[in-house]
């Protein structure tokens, strides 16, 4: 078997998986579901695949495959990985066996086009991470937005038609002005190189040389589609409202992979193409990030609904993703790619925990709950620890990252300054403060409502299924991070050698 | 220079079409079953005046001293208003019906008009141009009240005369005074010495007059205003042949005027011109479609949209941006036509069931006219990897090219408005329960036609060299 071919495989799985799910019938649900979760469970196994066969020491982009499109734009089918983008390749081929069985339940309507949205949806995340071709990264990142539209649009909340138009135009609007600048873009290589390309690895040479002034404004509009999607504050308000609105399948892919594109775009386009302005414009991101950070803990705070609350705690986290992007230090960049790991992680797992409560009792207030600890004795441990690593608890997924991007902007030659990294770290106590107080109010004390006795049971073996593995990982990335950190570590010194060659020294 | 004979051999195309009128006009007259032979008849002579062009693609000659270009960039142009009319041919079977009007003159006017816009695509003398374009509005005058029973048809008919009346008045002024500037139509005469006609005021007034008049048939801001009256009135299928193959041939004079510009670099005076339009009509269009509860109005105003955005590639003038006009175009065509075909099979009797309300809940009702028209939808708003998106890139790639990077951005804002009201369709037909109790009636025929332009528009999309190869091919 041709290595090269991998990640065409990969990719090809859920677009084939999803081509066939058209031919069962409605009826046949069951069948459906072990299709997808078949299908699924396969890509995670060819994902597995060029794991082992990644070289760790290599920074350079593996399993590269390529054959033209169109070719009147040279345009290009071209694939490969880095470290990088190979542990968001592994963390959406995790996630989506497990986000689809856990809606074995949950989705009774339509599970046919549930399932080809959502094998179809891998297809546009897997795309959007392999893509080594600007043109055909934006392919993915569009075609991605039309499951994901369907999937909070039928099934849905009670407002599921706002928030999905509110999706799908707030993240079009971004990636429309980003197309302008990949043409710009392309058409200023054809004048430099002599030939019209889309080709990353071209363009990483070409993207530092643009006049200053025009660089911000392309690196402007690749950020802004970015920071949309990530999302950065003030940009955020479309998140919340699309979390409380989706399916719980559709807010753990939405908070697990899909947000992690917005930040895996700033560190592949943004940083490399154009390193000039990333350097000018960090101070202000950041700033950015860390308001952010502590805007998102403080509303999540002040939250009734939990669903919502882990929405805002999301922008908290992101926030901090950001920050260690923006600081440019080998710390805070791998920081920040095992932090957006964790975030998939662990906020998948608590919404994934608030669906199972909202399954039995279709209630969602904090309010509505109380002493659940005596009803569900393994439900309210399980949710202990999802919680406690999306806190950030030694020992646990989310404190590796944090301490990362801390010490990594702490130092950063970029941002110069103290300050970013105090304020980020008083994210980490507001982030204590309101997961606690939510636990606190759902878990402990006397049972508030009657109902919740007859209605409320345990975790079932399907479910523990879903979140063991989850746990799994979020102990070992606590315990032992440097599979991970050794994985992105050559990939994220080549990409801040490139930024550094073009501006500041970046390794103190 | 070809042998006379082979000339007439060179101009098949037309002349299939101009004896399948008469045939047409035969058979109307001398067979009772007219009903069922015409609609077949059209689709066959359509058919082979598509394959006829484009097998002879290569063979691009001039004809009859200086009158009508064959092959190349018109057998391209041939092949879509062709193939467009057939698929509107095949959808109007049923749909006649059900409108409650069968006439034979129906199918031989779709056919005379199709012979007006060959004559208009491969004009080489500004009369030929005029010529072309008579036949077509005329045809297209009747076609929108070809119901004449009926209130909004007879209403979009008149409208769409006067207008179009109107409209040749400029066209007529505009030729009158590029003949005095210049004492010839011919466009090779134009082409050779655009450079020196530019700074002849008059030359230059006599043009403005043109343009303007084929801004009104392309459907610009702020020549727009029969748009959506006459678009709503006419029947489902006489639309979505205006709006397309129309709109197509239009463009073609437009590229064809303006030849010396995109093919011989001479500078490109009118640019302000199209570029103005361009920005109206694409935010003009979008903002206003929004609050369209009326589908067929909803993609008039979509249509003036899209003028916008073809009208891009004028406004950049390169020789970029005459493909990307002509890919552009015939995406449009299949997406439109699939559009109002789906429309035209929900549609009920006397224009009933075009709103919104009556799409509600489309998806339980009938699976595979709800995923085609979500595909329509996403392609006509420019989601990639469709047909409507390449569109959109190729001119936005001429826009840059030239410098008209604004023009480019004001695109993509306009498109990110226009989003929203085609995605409100999809929320209907997925998103909402039905409110309105009726069963449809899906006509085979129309089925065939609504995939047939889907498969296109995805294999456009997909492999979008499979087109583009053919047109810039002819273009170099």
């Amino acid at each position: 078997m041709d290595q090269n071919l991998l990640l065409t495989y990969l990719l090809l799985t859920p677009i084939i998986g999803s081509v066939l799910v058209l031919f069962f019938k409605q009826e046949q649900k069951q069948l459906i579901r072990w299709f997808g979760l078949a299908i699924s469970l396969i890509a995670f196994v060819i994902s597995l695949i060029i794991y082992f066969g990644f070289d760790q020491t290599n920074s350079q982009f593996q399993f590269i495959h390529q054959v033209t499109w169109i070719k009147s734009l040279n345009i290009s089918y071209h694939v490969g990985v880095d470290g990088i983008s190979l542990l968001l390749v592994l963390l959406t081929t995790f996630l989506t066996p497990l986000t689809l069985l856990s809606t074995w339940k949950a989705i009774e309507k339509n599970v046919k086009m549930f399932t080809f949205s959502m094998l179809f949806l891998e297809v546009g995340m897997l795309g959007v991470f392999i893509s080594l071709d600007i043109f055909l990264f934006y392919i993915f990142w569009e075609a991605m937005l039309i499951p994901m539209y369907f999937i909070i649009g039928i099934w849905g909340g009670e407002r599921k038609i706002y928030a999905a138009v509110k999706f799908f135009i707030f993240t079009m609007f971004g990636s429309l002005l980003m197309l302008v600048a990949i043409i710009w873009l392309a058409v200023y290589a054809s004048s430099l190189l002599g030939h019209f390309t889309t080709n990353l690895i071209e363009l990483y040479k070409v993207g530092p040389t643009i006049p200053h002034e025009i660089q911000s404004w392309m690196f402007g509009a690749f950020f802004l589609s970015f920071a949309i999607k990530v999302p950065l504050f003030p940009l955020h308000t479309w998140l919340p409202d699309a979390h409380v609105e989706a399916p719980t399948a559709g807010s753990v892919i939405l908070a697990g992979v899909l947000l992690k594109m917005g930040t895996y775009g700033l560190i592949r386009f943004c940083l490399p193409l154009f390193p000039q302005s990333a350097v000018n414009f960090a101070p202000v991101i950041s700033v950015l990030a860390v308001i952010g950070i502590i805007y998102g803990a403080l509303v999540s705070m002040v939250q009734t609904d939990m669903k919502k609350l882990v929405a805002y705690s999301s922008v908290s986290h992101l926030g901090f993703v950001v920050l260690g992007i923006f600081a440019m230090t080998v710390e805070s960049v791998q920081g920040a790619v095992i932090q957006m790991v964790n975030h998939g992680l662990s906020t998948g797992a608590l919404f994934l925990l608030v669906g199972v409560l909202y399954e039995r009792t279709h209630h969602r207030e904090i309010s509505f709950y109380g002493g659940i600890a005596k009803l569900v004795p393994l439900y309210s441990t399980v949710l202990m620890i999802a919680m406690l690593s999306s806190i950030g608890l030694p020992g646990l997924n989310g404190f590796i990252g944090e301490f990362l991007i801390l010490i990594g902007s702490f130092k950063s030659a970029v941002l110069n300054s103290w300050w970013f990294t105090i304020f980020a770290a008083s994210g980490v106590i507001f982030a204590a403060v309101y997961m606690l107080w939510m636990y606190q109010r759902v878990v402990f004390g006397e049972v508030k409502n009657e109902e919740l006795k007859h209605e409320l049971t345990d975790m079932n073996l399907r479910e523990m299924i879903v979140i063991v593995p989850i746990f799994i990982f979020i102990i070992w990335i606590g315990v032992y991070p440097s599979t991970f950190l050794k994985l992105t570590e050559a990939s994220t010194q080549s990409i801040l050698q490139q930024v550094g060659s073009y501006t500041i020294n970046l390794f103190k | 220079m070809p042998l006379n004979n082979y000339e007439y051999f060179l101009l098949m195309p037309q002349i299939i079409i101009g004896v399948g009128i008469v045939l047409s006009v035969l058979i109307e007259i001398y067979t009772k079953k007219s009903e069922q032979i015409l609609p077949w008849f059209s689709i066959a002579i359509f058919f082979a005046t598509a394959f006829y062009s484009v097998f002879n693609i290569n063979q691009n000659f001039v004809l009859f001293g200086g009158m009508i270009e064959v092959g190349g960039k018109p057998a391209i142009f041939n092949f879509i208003f062709n193939i467009g009319a057939a698929l509107v041919v095949l959808s109007s079977i049923d749909y006649l019906k059900k409108y409650g009007t069968y006439f034979g003159e129906y199918y031989i006017l779709i056919q005379s008009s199709v012979l007006g816009m060959m004559v208009m695509s491969g004009a080489k003398d500004i009369l030929m141009i005029f010529m072309g374009l008579e036949l077509m509005s005329i045809c297209f005058y009747v076609l929108a009240g070809i119901n004449r029973k009926k209130f909004s048809a007879n209403e979009a008919s008149l409208k769409y005369f006067l207008l179009g009346a109107f409209t040749t008045g400029f066209i007529v002024y505009g030729i009158a005074l590029i003949y005095g500037a210049t004492g010839t139509t011919s466009i090779q005469n134009l082409v050779e010495n655009f450079v020196g006609y530019s700074s002849n005021i008059i030359f230059i007034l006599g043009m403005i007059l043109f343009l303007i008049g084929f801004s009104f048939k392309i459907a610009t801001v702020p020549f727009h205003m029969w748009v959506p009256d006459v678009y709503q009135g006419s029947a489902t299928t006489v639309t979505s042949l205006m709006s397309t193959t129309g709109k197509a041939a239009a463009f073609s004079v437009l590229i064809i005027i303006l030849s010396a510009v995109f093919s011989f670099n001479a500078p490109n005076v009118f640019s302000p011109y199209f570029a103005t339009i361009s920005a109206l009509s694409m935010l003009f269009g979008s903002i206003v479609a929004i609050s369209q509860n009326n589908l067929k109005r909803m993609l008039a105003y979509s249509s003036i949209a899209h003028a916008g955005y073809m009208a891009i590639g004028l406004a950049a003038g390169n020789i970029f941006s005459v493909a990307g006009i002509i890919f552009y175009l015939a995406a449009y065509a299949f997406m439109n036509i699939g559009a109002f075909t789906v429309i035209s099979i929900v549609e009920g009797e006397n224009d009933s069931r075009t709103d919104l309300n009556s799409f509600a809940g489309l998806n339980a009702k009938s699976p595979i006219l709800a995923a085609t028209m979500a595909l329509f939808m996403f392609a006509l708003a420019g989601i990639p990897p469709l047909a409507g998106f390449f569109g959109k890139y190729y001119v936005f790639i001429a826009a840059i090219q030239s410098k008209l990077t604004w023009l480019a951005i004001l695109g993509v804002l306009s498109s990110v408005i226009s989003v929203y009201f085609y995605i409100r369709v999809v929320v209907f037909m997925y998103f909402k329960d039905a409110t309105e109790d009726f069963k449809i009636n899906i006509s085979p025929y129309s089925l065939i036609a609504v995939v047939i332009t889907a498969l296109l528009i995805l294999v456009f999309g997909i492999l979008p060299d499979t087109l583009m190869n053919v047109i810039t091919s002819v273009l170099h």
